[in-house]
């Protein structure tokens, strides 16, 4: 049993935690298999190979990190694992026992656990609740919450079990779905892209966790393309680029981030170059106000008294953990939900806070939403039509003008949309093509070009390079840096601090629906923006007793 | 075991071909079934779908039929373009119907040409008057359309029904439920033999209608709202106002139908104008593939299952219900072909077991 191994090597790795997977081989038992081996695992998709002869090896009291960009195979992997996908071939071994795992139950039933990027939980369910669904029936609900208790406090995961999922931050949500994975006592853990969703001291408290179950002897696969957190936690690395295995890393802390990224992306990648910030800060262009909009939906975030101003020539970046605002921001910007009256928003020093759209992007504004396959792309459509999406009713300049008498010039927009592809670069495109044709970072960086092809002056944009290969991220980055230095104001809300301090100038977080004072970004660290993250701004009284606090407080 | 997959881009191939193999599938159906009912099925299907060709006579009737249709199946193509599911074509060709012919049952006099236009104006009037239900209900109230415009047909159905029965039965009629036969004025001028004016207004709609989806930002503003309504909304489009236009146009189509079939084929109104064009109307938008010209061929093709059901009544004595069923096939069909422009089959052995 798992358990039994855990307690009989808990005294002998605690002593010396991390000393490298061989030296705890060689310490029990100098023959036993590895945890976990993936042999020649390939796995195909229509045209494409997600998994070619992939192979990887977890041993006890490892941290073993899966990396690539996105694509590269990465989820494929772990679901084949977990027995969510079947291998078209290749084999999986458990302790040396080849295995076959058809679903997800079988997985767990062989000691696996996973916890997915994307939360499963029941929101009107109390903790409790939501972990008693994951077991088998009948068991009881005071020896549930006290193994609840015993695992939140065994490994430092403050849980209060009769809270409400929905009452609970996306860091709380995630320990939840951890312990729920514990509860069935895994040898082997799964986590998928898990500190994308945290502030800096959620991950770290995670790292802590991880550590601590690691030295119990389980084995940990960790999937993340942040390179400096797989630096700091991980005892090895296998790297994957279009879904084969290009390198098996024996020990990531002697790499640096720049070699880590090579490995995924095959070549150097370029650092932003920008000019600095003018001296003179230029007018604000972008001029936001007391916005304040009630929640748009059950699930939606109220904004709360937001204000801010972007100049002519800088960046500012709004960082903050996902689901807190930051949609809605967008939205409130780009007119897609209007403001609640006058005064509000100013594009340009004009009121545009009762305008739609359209009628900001005439005021000079452009906008990039943060999912591109159904919000800023029509996937089934073509590239040309996509072209016509945004800039039907922008007034162009007058050779360009796509709609005259309600009848759109589709060979101007072709025309424009050949442009772009050229200008920016957008691979495996034909204006002809449908947008959902093309791969993510691609498509982004059509859609960043369709919108910077305008010249706009004033420029939003939500996560720019959320699910873009390294190579296009450090493009599309370089553009947004260049058009501010052109004159624009340019606005980029992402989650991505590494990103943030490449590009921004000035740097606001957002919280609950609460935007903090944008400041210098050299007068910034990860640690002050890892407390705004947490809402040290909020204003609104009667916030932090809503029992969401209460349980962190508690053990 | 076969497996569907997703290609990477819809199949232009296939595009094309799905509406061809699932006539041939229904016809094939269609010829295991006349077999079952004791019938040769050569025969029967000479008879159902060649034999209405071989005349001048049928094939004038072909257009007759074809006429509304078209008009309605083009209109209907548009609204599903849009994600507007309006069902109750039939209902808002009955309101066409009777508002066009208020004019010759409540002003015979009027007897000069512009009688005419405005009977037809009043058919699209109230075709699209009785279309805004629906729309209404959906933009303010989320009301599921489907639901709405389908029973609004019996509601359309039944008021004609009253009328003709009623306050506009015709007071030398026999006490037939018929109102009066319209004058010369009132009747839609034949093309040729029994085809009538209609038959231009339809193919004058198709064009207009492929024209709009084209090259029109209004069709553009449908196409993006029906595909990704987010998108759409980014676009700066609005969800209320594709609905208003999707339900304005085919109804309009629609009530016009309902005025062409009662000036141009009937003369006169009476409990029962349409043997179902409004929901066969259906059938011939999805049969082409949504598209205003694509509606003209198929308009074409389920005219000759009117045509072929009535020659089977008479020649091989089968039910006229056949032909309902050969046009539920046919939809049937259609709409499962649909799938192979999305996927693609896949033989997969099944894997060995270990």
């Amino acid at each position: 049993m798992a358990m039994a191994d855990a307690g009989g090597q808990d005294g002998g790795t605690a002593a010396a935690p991390h000393e490298g997977p061989g030296a705890q081989n060689g310490q029990s038992a100098p023959d036993a298999p590895p945890l976990l081996e993936v042999q020649d695992i390939t796995r195909r998709f229509g045209d494409i190979l997600a998994n070619d002869s992939v192979s990887l090896t977890l041993r006890r009291g490892e941290i073993h990190a899966l990396l690539g960009e996105n694509g590269a195979g990465k989820s494929t992997l772990v679901k084949i694992i977990y027995g969510v996908l079947r291998p078209d071939s290749g084999r999986i071994l458990i302790e040396g026992r080849p295995v076959r795992i058809a679903s997800p139950a079988e997985a767990r039933a062989l000691g696996i656990g996973m916890v997915f990027q994307h939360f499963s939980l029941f929101e009107p369910l109390s903790v409790a609740e939501n972990i008693a669904l994951a077991l088998p029936q009948g068991t009881a609900d005071a020896a549930l919450k006290e193994r609840i208790a015993t695992i939140s406090e065994t490994y430092g995961l403050p849980l209060d079990p009769d809270a409400i999922i929905a009452d609970l931050s996306v860091g709380e949500r995630q320990r939840v779905e951890i312990v729920r994975a514990l509860l069935s006592d895994p040898r082997i853990l799964i986590l998928d892209e898990p500190t994308s969703v945290l502030t800096p001291q959620e991950a770290r408290q995670l790292f802590a966790t991880l550590k601590t179950l690691a030295a119990e002897g389980r084995g940990i696969l960790y999937i993340s393309h942040r390179l400096e957190e797989v630096r700091e936690i991980c005892d090895a690395a296998t790297v994957l680029r279009h879904g084969r295995v290009v390198a098996e890393v024996a020990d990531p802390r002697r790499e640096t981030a720049a070699s880590l990224a090579r490995l995924m992306v095959g070549e150097d990648i370029h650092a932003v170059k920008a000019a600095p910030p003018p001296e003179e800060p230029g007018p604000p262009l972008l001029h936001v106000r007391d916005l304040t909009l009630p929640a748009d939906g059950p699930f939606g975030v109220a904004l709360y008294g937001v204000s801010l101003d972007v100049r002519a020539g800088e960046v500012v970046a709004i960082a903050g953990v996902a689901g807190n605002g930051q949609r809605e921001l967008f939205r409130a910007l780009s007119g897609e939900r209007l403001a609640q009256g006058h005064g509000v928003i100013h594009i340009e020093g004009r009121d545009v806070s009762l305008c739609g759209i359209n009628a900001r992007r005439r005021a000079g504004a452009a906008f990039v939403p943060e999912e591109r396959l159904g919000h800023a792309c029509v996937p089934e459509m073509s590239l040309t039509d996509n072209v016509v999406l945004t800039r039907h009713a922008a007034s162009e300049k007058t050779q360009e003008r796509l709609v005259r008498h309600g009848l759109i010039n589709m060979d101007a927009a072709r025309r424009i949309c050949a442009r772009i592809i050229g200008e920016h670069d957008v691979r495996g495109a034909a204006p002809e093509k449908p947008a959902r044709a093309l791969s993510g970072g691609n498509l982004q960086k059509f859609i960043m070009g369709r919108e910077l092809d305008r010249q706009p002056r004033v420029f939003v944009v939500n996560q720019p390079t959320w699910g873009v290969d390294a190579g296009a991220a450090a493009i599309i980055r370089q553009r947004l840096v260049d058009l501010a230095r052109a004159g624009a104001a340019v606005l980029v809300i992402s989650q991505d601090l590494d990103e943030i301090f490449e590009i921004a100038d000035r740097i606001a977080v957002i919280s609950r629906g609460e935007l903090s004072p944008a400041r210098p970004a050299a007068e910034l660290d990860r640690e002050a923006i890892g407390l705004l993250m947490a809402g040290a701004h909020e204003k609104r009284h009667g916030r932090a007793d809503n029992g969401t606090h209460a349980a962190e407080a508690r053990p | 075991m076969i497996v569907l997959e997703k290609r990477a881009e819809p199949s232009r191939l296939w595009a094309f071909l799905a509406p061809v193999v699932a006539i041939a599938a229904a016809g094939l159906t269609g010829a295991v079934l006349f077999a079952l009912l004791g019938r040769d099925p050569l025969l029967a299907m000479w008879t159902y779908f060649i034999e209405p060709l071989t005349s001048a006579w049928s094939l004038e009737e072909l257009a007759v039929k074809a006429t509304p249709l078209a008009l309605i199946g083009a209109g209907l193509a548009l609204a599903y373009r849009a994600n507007v599911w309006n069902i109750g074509a039939e209902g808002q060709l009955v309101m066409g119907a009777i508002a066009g012919s208020a004019i010759p049952i409540l002003l015979p006099e009027w007897n000069d040409p512009l009688a005419l236009f405005v009977m037809l104006a009043l058919g699209l009037a109230g075709g699209a008057a009785w279309a805004a239900i629906p729309a209404f209900l959906k933009v303010r109230f989320n009301v599921n359309e489907i639901l709405s415009s389908l029973m609004l047909v019996y509601v359309a159905q039944l008021f004609l029904d009253w009328l003709v029965r009623g306050p506009w039965r015709d007071p030398m009629g026999f006490n037939f439920p018929k109102s009066v036969s319209f004058t010369d004025w009132h009747v839609l001028p034949a093309i040729s033999g029994r085809v009538h004016l209609g038959a231009l207004l339809a193919l004058l709609a198709v064009a207009g209608l492929w024209l709009l989806l084209r090259r029109a930002r209004m069709g553009f503003a449908l196409k993006v709202m029906g595909s990704a309504p987010r998108a759409g909304l980014f676009g700066g489009f609005s969800m209320a106002q594709a609905c208003w236009i999707s339900f304005l146009i085919s109804g309009a189509l629609a009530g016009l139908a309902g005025i062409c079939e009662v000036s141009g084929s009937i003369g006169q109104l009476q409990p029962s104008i349409s043997p179902g064009y409004g929901f066969t109307a259906i059938i011939v938008a999805f049969l082409g593939r949504l598209s205003p010209v694509g509606a003209l061929f198929a308009a074409l093709l389920l005219a000759l299952t009117y045509l072929g059901g009535e020659a089977a009544q008479l020649a091989l004595g089968l039910s006229a219900k056949v032909t309902q069923a050969f046009q539920g096939m046919l939809l049937f069909f259609v709409l499962a072909a649909d799938v192979l422009v999305h996927y693609r089959l896949r033989l997969q052995r099944r894997e060995a077991k270990s």
